[in-house]
């Protein structure tokens, strides 16, 4: 689970919390494409710091290393697979960079990628998505089943958990026995849940239509996004982050690796 | 048979639920654990059949420390019939139902069949043997579920609200089988909030307020007190006020019941008349 | 005009070998407050259901008979057009919140009456007034108490200004001072918005003072209907098994004994009172 806490929203707020959601993916769309047009350590190193003044500014750095820490296993895997396989087939590895190089910056690619997932979802509330989801003209049954399913998730976890509770005071062991025993330990958990999901899911649509559903062909809205000063900002940065890393891969070279350091 | 002894219980929230709460049943009582919802009620059975353990303190089942054994082993003792029976029911026939807890309990073929008779005989639902639980109605859902505890007949059985959406037949019915069991030698505890309910068994009540418990005695002393009632945040039975509002009159306040109640004004009446 | 009336109503669910409501008439006037009792499966959810066209728009199923509410006949309009007038508060608090805040929820049906932002703004803060929950404004429904949450839930019905309010068992998952403060909200829109309110209750210890019509039904018929003395007081009720008013039983009891009181006490306050009268005597 430790993995997912990154990735949790907290009811915090701080200037980053109230960027508008759709400019903070931008700035995520830029992050991540920039990470791809670079193989070389030193401009994924700078990428890979550039999320941190935002994650000291919104006060999530914990749970961002957190989540940091969750995608470790992964990362190193990736970094052992590629690794091997630029040892098999090194000519298909860009810019004559060793094996461990490559590896290197590949890992480096990833994490980037992972932190700036988590900084934006440790950023945005799911209302706050949805409302952006809603505005960017995303079908309203789309963002309301997600925002209905995020509502849901501890409510179902506390029901899983009472289930659980349940079976285990009429003598189920979850713990004991070989994989195939306790795979077979888990219906009489998941059947009461996927059965309790129905009926909840029943009772859900008889409260929506008795509100109305469906009504309006055009819903309004109670809340609207409204982009500020910060936004704009965030706007012209990501331009310019954006500008920078084409322009450094068309223009400047070659740029310092790993290769540099080793000695010859 | 069920020793509290000065336990604390704090959720992983960070939620105190129990605050130095102690205890003590015998066998073959019956207890019913009040209060009003969130006063830590469920919190403090869940710690009878090993659910919860204490963060400080000891719970002791005849004896043995329930952080020592097993939930499963203490339910062959404890039985608990949680509050909505769809959170257990997942088999294909009421049969297969009752039999899940006996066969964990290790139950030898022969027993579990005659067992699963006995039970689905107990709670009126021979005819539904073969049927699926989900076919049925709440009402009886709620007693395959009972049944499937009342199987493997354990010495305490807990019963979580088991009066909540129920009509007034459905709980008249529960509440002269709550007695029976009880009769029979069972320790019955019932964690309710239905104080009509109780005023009818007048059993012991165990009244809890913010995680402790604030009286300890009988229904029928606990329920008319008036600074408890206030201290639980509870409604007295309806019997009660009417005889609270007339306590200047030199009636009794302690009345719970309707009969009780039409005795003591018929007598109260024949007094005056024989007066006058 | 009555805003609710019903003639021969009859409905079997799809699959159903026999109708859980046969030949319902019914007439309720407009800023009364109903109480609907009866056994389970009296057929008193699907009556519910039947008033703001969930019955037969989403169940499908048979509807023979005639339902007419505030002066639509219920099968020939959609139900987001009866949800206007009719509202519907279900058992389970939980169930009927789908946003993460409690304004938002309260909003849900006006936003989907396509209600411009201001009025619902200010419909949001009326109901929130309405329902005494304005503190939980920002709250998300996971956080609240199911006392809490069934205010939520009716504030997100009244926000839509309905004529009649419907609620089903609206305190079945709540404690005795929980219900209490329901029916003190529910009594509440009832007498200051002259909102007719229909209430199915087994509580009704707690329920009945505030009624001045009930309507008891069993195995889907109507048995009883009228006011809250005469029904509970009759004969019918008691074989029927309804758990009709403590207070209502000791008179009951009182009478086969030779003592005469008054009226008919449905609620502690008023048998406390005729016991009074008679004792002091």
């Amino acid at each position: 689970m430790s993995v997912f806490e990154g990735f949790r929203f907290r009811h915090v707020s701080s200037p980053i919390h109230r960027l508008d959601p759709r400019v903070k993916f931008l700035f995520v769309l830029v992050m991540f494409v920039a990470a791809v047009m670079f193989y070389e350590l030193l401009p994924l190193l700078v990428l890979f710091f550039l999320p941190v003044p935002f994650v000291l500014i919104a006060g999530v750095h914990r749970q961002w290393l957190r989540s940091l820490r969750g995608a470790v296993f992964l990362a190193t895997f990736l970094f052992v697979f590629n690794l091997v396989f630029g040892y098999l087939s090194p000519s298909t590895i860009p810019y004559g960079m060793s094996p461990p190089e490559y590896a290197s910056a590949m890992l480096l690619r990833f994490l980037v990628l992972v932190e700036s997932f988590s900084v934006f979802f440790l950023t945005t509330s799911p209302d706050h998505l949805s409302l952006a989801l809603e505005q960017s003209h995303v079908p309203f049954d789309i963002t309301f089943a997600f925002t209905t399913a995020v509502r849901f998730v501890p409510v179902l976890a506390e029901e899983a958990q009472t289930i659980m509770d349940a079976q285990k005071a009429r003598g189920l062991e979850l713990e004991r026995g070989n994989f195939m025993k306790r795979v077979r330990n888990y219906i009489p958990i998941l059947i009461p849940l996927i059965v309790s999901a129905i009926r909840r899911s029943l009772e859900l649509a008889e409260a929506m239509e008795s509100r109305a559903w469906g009504a309006a062909k055009k819903r309004t809205n109670l809340y609207v996004l409204k982009m500020g000063r910060g936004d704009l900002a965030l706007i012209i940065i990501s331009i310019i982050l954006l500008a920078t890393a084409i322009y450094v891969r068309n223009f400047v070279g070659p740029l310092p690796s790993i290769s540099m350091l080793l000695p010859k | 048979m069920i020793e509290v002894k000065s336990v604390y219980f704090m959720y992983p929230t960070g939620v105190e639920a129990l605050k130095g709460v102690s205890l003590s049943i015998r066998n073959g009582e019956f207890v019913a654990v009040m209060g009003q919802n969130g006063a830590g009620k469920t919190t403090l059975v869940k710690q009878f059949n090993g659910l919860l353990k204490p963060t400080k303190g000891d719970v002791l089942i005849d004896g043995v420390n329930t952080r020592d054994i097993s939930v499963a082993r203490l339910s062959r003792k404890v039985g608990f019939v949680f509050q909505n029976p769809d959170h257990q029911l997942f088999s294909e026939t009421v049969e297969e139902e009752v039999a899940f807890a006996l066969r964990n309990f290790g139950f030898k073929e022969d027993t579990v069949e005659r067992r699963i008779t006995w039970a689905l005989n107990l709670l009126g639902l021979t005819e539904y043997r073969k049927t699926s639980p989900f076919m049925l109605s709440g009402g009886e859902r709620k007693r395959v579920a009972l049944a499937s505890v009342l199987a493997w007949n354990p010495k305490v059985v807990i019963l979580d609200e088991p009066t909540i959406g129920q009509d007034h037949q459905q709980k008249e019915t529960l509440r002269q089988f709550i007695v029976q069991l009880n009769a029979q030698g069972k320790t019955v505890v019932i964690v309710t909030h239905d104080v009509e309910f109780v005023a009818e068994c007048n059993p012991r009540v165990v009244l809890m307020a913010q995680g402790q418990i604030v009286a300890d005695g009988e229904a029928k002393r606990i329920l008319t007190n008036q600074d408890i009632a206030l201290k639980a945040s509870i409604v007295p039975p309806q019997i009660t006020q009417i005889f609270q509002g007339l306590a200047d009159l030199g009636l009794p306040t302690d009345v719970i019941d309707v009969s009780e109640a039409r005795n003591i004004l018929i007598e109260y009446f024949e007094g005056e008349r024989s007066k006058s | 005009m009555p805003i609710i009336e019903t003639e021969g109503l009859t409905y079997t669910y799809p699959g159903g070998t026999k109708p859980s409501i046969t030949d319902v008439s019914l007439s309720i006037e407009k800023g009364e407050f109903v109480i609907l009792t009866g056994p389970s499966g009296c057929g008193k959810t699907t009556l519910c259901r039947c008033f703001n066209g969930l019955i037969p728009h989403f169940y499908a199923g048979q509807l023979q008979g005639e339902l007419s509410v505030t002066g639509l006949r219920v099968s020939e309009h959609p139900i987001y057009e009866m949800a206007q007038r009719v509202g519907l508060v279900f058992q389970n608090p939980e169930n009927q919140l789908f946003a993460l805040s409690v304004e938002k929820d309260v909003a849900f049906g006006l936003e989907n009456l396509g209600v411009p932002r201001d009025e619902i703004r200010k419909r949001v803060d009326w109901a929130l007034q309405m329902t005494g929950i304005e503190e939980l404004r920002e709250r998300a429904p996971h956080e609240l108490s199911g006392g809490q949450q069934q205010r939520v839930a009716i504030a997100c019905v009244l926000a839509m200004q309905p004529d009649i309010m419907v609620f089903d068992e609206p305190t079945s998952f709540l404690d005795p001072l929980g219900a209490k403060r329901i029916f003190e909200v529910i009594s509440e829109l009832n007498e200051k918005l002259g909102i007719t309110v229909i209430l199915v209750e087994h509580r009704l210890d707690l329920a009945s003072k505030y009624a001045d019509h009930v309507v008891i039904m069993d195995n889907g018929k109507i048995v009883l209907n009228g006011k809250p003395r005469e029904v509970f007081n009759s004969e019918a009720a008691r074989l029927i098994g309804v758990g009709i008013p403590k207070a209502t039983r000791l008179w009951q009891m009182l009478q086969e004994n030779g003592v005469k009181l008054d009226g008919v006490p449905t609620s502690s306050d008023e048998a406390t009172q005729l016991l009074r009268e008679v004792l002091k005597t």
